[in-house]
């Protein structure tokens, strides 16, 4: 039922530290703060200490990894009670950041699509972001029929949040939404629908 | 398919309408159509390639265009006089007249300016000003902010150092070497606002230099953007032969492999004949000797490997190559 093979589908090539950069910019949400462990653990110390941290443990809760993440001895490691909090500071600090920061996101996809968002607007190259996917592959969705988000979707098929519709979750994917595409599956005959398998656990 | 369409560019035919001497060794020239009406539309970072008829040879080189985005009733390019073996430039220099016809390629643009950034730095060495006079010119328009860094050999070889001071006033930086004047670049990458671009044109050294300052420095390869137009090299003589067209043809001393190729009548794709873009590359079928690449294109392994060759550019040492064209 999935429509794969979509070119838009995002590729996350992994948390790479680059040696260069003057300061490490990390958006972390939940299990992906176990990616930036793996990033700075084993790099030279002065690598942590030119890294702000922004953690939300949104997804891992109640796995609270901010004590782990402390233990990086960071230059600044700040916890943010809701993705939302997270990325009003990320825009915060991009606003006075200098070049030589290198940014880096990790998290759930829907996570980093949202954050990645922010970094564009800041008018940050898609490509230059260094990016990471862990915890639940649950997938943020846009109804292309209202135009409403439905976050953590997990199955084949979903109730839109919005309009109530029944959406097909599709591979298609939007950079500047930072969400996949979510279509009406029932239209010809409406509450018609193949069973709902659990596709993004 | 026609052959212009193969090399992904059409030849228009231009009259020289004017020629002005910018410094001790750059001389401007104007291009009109000679069918009248316009130009194709172009962006700053955007060259043409202009062909030359030099005795029995025709010489094909690139150059940036320099004039302003909004007047297409012409072209303007800046040519620096260099004394190599090929001649073209020489050539413009010396032979060419008010009122010549000569023929330039439509417009490519392997430089353009990052359309999403925020603040742009340009650094230019010698005669590799000229895009960035089309580019201070847009970003102008556009008001994005920018900052121009002129690098230049003495007083009498900074060609347009006093119009560019003149219109842009304190966002142009000069620097003359004769006057041990240089770029303060390290200070200059500490300082800049996220989501800033550099563009760099000049000389080989000063573009490494640039390049491998701004990684240091901590800048994502996207944000570091840089064009540099190789002449081809002179070397021996050499055959090469067209495996499918079933041709062979002679690369003569001062001739590029391409040029030779085109004298033949047969047309390969290309953009900037200069190294830069990957349009020509070419595979390799044999060699009874070893290839020279001269490109700025292909990566180490594909050098390595024997297998491609940017026929812009680069020859080989030995007698004979098999291409597959
Ligand atoms: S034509 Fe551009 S690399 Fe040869």
């Amino acid at each position: 039922m999935l429509v794969s093979g979509i070119k838009s589908r995002p590729v996350y090539t992994g948390l790479i530290l680059d040696p260069h950069a003057e300061h490490h910019l990390i958006a972390v949400e939940g299990e992906g703060a176990l990616a930036v462990l793996d990033m700075l653990s084993p790099a030279p110390r002065d690598a942590a200490e030119k890294a702000t941290i922004l953690y939300t443990k949104a997804g891992s809760a109640p796995v609270d990894h901010e004590g782990a993440l402390a233990k990086l001895h960071p230059y600044r490691l700040q916890p943010l009670p809701t993705i939302q909090t997270l990325l009003i500071r990320l825009q915060g600090f991009l606003t006075t950041a200098k070049m030589g920061t290198r940014i880096y996101i990790a998290g759930t996809e829907g996570f980093i699509g949202q954050a990645m968002q922010v970094a564009l607007n800041n008018a940050i190259d898609f490509h230059s972001v260094r990016t990471e996917h862990r915890g639940s592959l649950a997938r943020r969705i846009q109804c292309v029929h209202c135009k409403g988000f439905t976050e953590n979707v997990t199955m084949s098929h979903v109730p839109c949040a919005h309009c109530g519709l029944n959406l097909l979750v599709r591979d298609h994917y939007s950079r500047r939404l930072g969400a996949f595409q979510g279509v009406c599956i029932d239209a010809e005959v409406p509450g018609e629908l193949p069973p709902a398998e659990e596709i993004f656990p | 398919m026609s052959m212009n369409l193969m090399s992904g560019s059409t030849e228009i035919p231009v009259r020289v309408a004017d020629i002005v001497q910018v410094s001790e060794r750059v001389k401007r020239f104007r291009f009109e159509p000679v069918a009248g009406g316009s130009m194709p539309v172009f962006s700053a970072g955007a060259h043409v390639v202009v062909s030359m008829n030099i005795g029995s040879r025709r010489a094909r080189n690139p150059y940036s265009l320099m004039g302003s985005v909004t007047d297409l009733s012409a072209y303007e390019i800046s040519v620096l006089k260099t004394v190599d073996s090929r001649g073209g430039s020489v050539f413009l220099h010396d032979s060419v007249k008010i009122g010549d016809q000569l023929t330039v390629s439509t417009p490519v643009n392997l430089f353009p300016v990052e359309q999403r950034g925020r603040k742009f730095i340009l650094i230019a060495g010698g005669i590799g000003i000229t895009p960035m006079i089309a580019m201070a010119e847009q970003l102008t328009a556009q008001k994005l902010p920018f900052e121009l860094h002129y690098a230049y050999r003495n007083d009498q070889a900074g060609a347009y150092a006093d119009t560019l001071k003149a219109r842009y006033g304190h966002l142009v930086h000069l620097y003359i070497d004769s006057r041990d004047e240089r770029i303060p670049l390290d200070a200059l990458l500490k300082n800049q606002p996220l989501g800033t671009h550099l563009y760099v044109c000049g000389p080989g050294g000063m573009i490494n230099w640039v390049l491998e300052s701004g990684r240091k420095a901590g800048w994502p390869e996207e944000n570091l953007h840089s064009e540099r137009f190789l002449a081809p090299p002179s070397g021996k003589p050499f055959s090469v032969v067209l495996e499918r067209s079933k041709k062979t043809v002679t690369v003569g001393e001062h001739e590029s492999i391409l040029e030779a190729i085109e004298a033949s009548g047969v047309e390969p794709p290309y953009l900037c004949r200069g190294g830069a873009c990957g349009q020509c590359l070419t595979c390799v079928v044999s060699c009874d000797g070893t290839l020279e690449h001269n490109d700025h294109y292909l990566a180490p392994e594909e050098r390595d490997g024997n297998q491609k060759i940017m026929i812009c550019v680069s020859r080989i040492k030995g007698s004979n190559l098999v291409l597959d064209l």
